[in-house]
């Protein structure tokens, strides 16, 4: 895959039918890279406003949540001129393949960045030593 | 011309109907807001006494970022690195970028240079620049004769 370049792309969360927000306020899809390297799934979201005290991740039933909140003040006395992108928060979750130890999930977030690191478990197949009678 | 295209009859006014609602459409997706010439997005606050500039660059070091002034011109660049990993990568997805960004911003009044203030937290650019004082406007007194 080619390496993409940087672009102004921010969605919106798609409500599912039926299911309504109870927080005023826009929620965004964060972006994000997933690859695999030397045994380990790493994953990288694109969480600009966002730090490690306003970012929740919750592991559930093989689903990753991401939610992370942005506490945003508009500068005081000054009027919006021009609007390129919205803030809100952002939320997102990705299904995760049963073959990662969940417990060794380690996650860091540094610049608006979160970096998740999941392991994959050790293969548990085992060699069957078959005695002679 | 507009009214050249009213010529047509019917049919382009059905062309007329469906720009509006492609429009509509834009803005219902994207909300109010202007679309980005290029990268970083950013938002503009202004006041009497000068402007706001916030724009999300996540995934850059703080150091890393060029911010600079000449006349009225703004610019702000950067790059973003890939992450850095010894061996093989196989992407499962990949919707980031990477790369140098460069992004210029005619700002409408000259700026006081020397105290222009930059932070970055959190992924998050923000630029306060104040007003140039000599080319603030004079507020005219009017005297009863």
């Amino acid at each position: 895959m080619d390496e993409k370049t940087l672009e102004v792309r921010k969605e919106e969360v798609e409500t599912p039918e039926g299911v309504e927000r109870t927080r005023p306020g826009r929620t965004y899809v964060p972006q994000a890279d997933i690859y695999e390297s030397n045994g380990e799934v790493v994953l990288l979201v694109d969480l600009p406003g966002v730090d490690a005290e306003s970012l929740d991740i919750l592991l559930e039933e093989n689903v990753l949540k991401l939610s992370g909140s942005v506490a945003y003040e508009p500068p005081e006395g000054y009027d919006l001129a021009l609007a390129e992108y919205g803030i809100g928060n952002f939320q997102r979750a990705f299904s995760i393949s049963s073959e990662i130890d969940q417990n060794r999930i380690e996650a860091s977030i540094k610049n608006g960045v979160l970096r998740l690191v999941l392991p994959k478990a050790v293969p548990t197949t085992r060699k069957i030593a078959v005695k002679s009678m | 011309m507009w009214w050249r295209e009213f010529d047509g009859g019917r049919r382009s006014l059905w062309r007329e109907m469906d720009r509006m609602r492609r429009e509509m459409d834009r803005v219902a997706r994207t909300g109010l807001h202007t679309p980005a010439p290029a990268y970083p997005a950013l938002n503009v606050w202004s006041n009497a006494d000068g402007l706001v500039i916030t724009a999300e660059i996540p995934g850059i070091e703080p150091a890393d970022v060029e911010i600079s002034i000449v006349g009225e011109t703004l610019t702000i660049a950067g790059e973003r690195k890939p992450d850095e990993v010894d061996g093989e990568r196989r992407y499962h997805r990949r919707e980031r970028g990477y790369g140098r960004f460069v992004r210029t911003l005619q700002l409408p009044y000259r700026i006081e240079n020397q105290a222009i203030e930059a932070t970055f937290d959190k992924g998050v650019l923000t630029i306060i620049l104040p007003r140039a004082e000599e080319d603030k406007p004079k507020k005219i007194q009017v005297k009863v004769a």
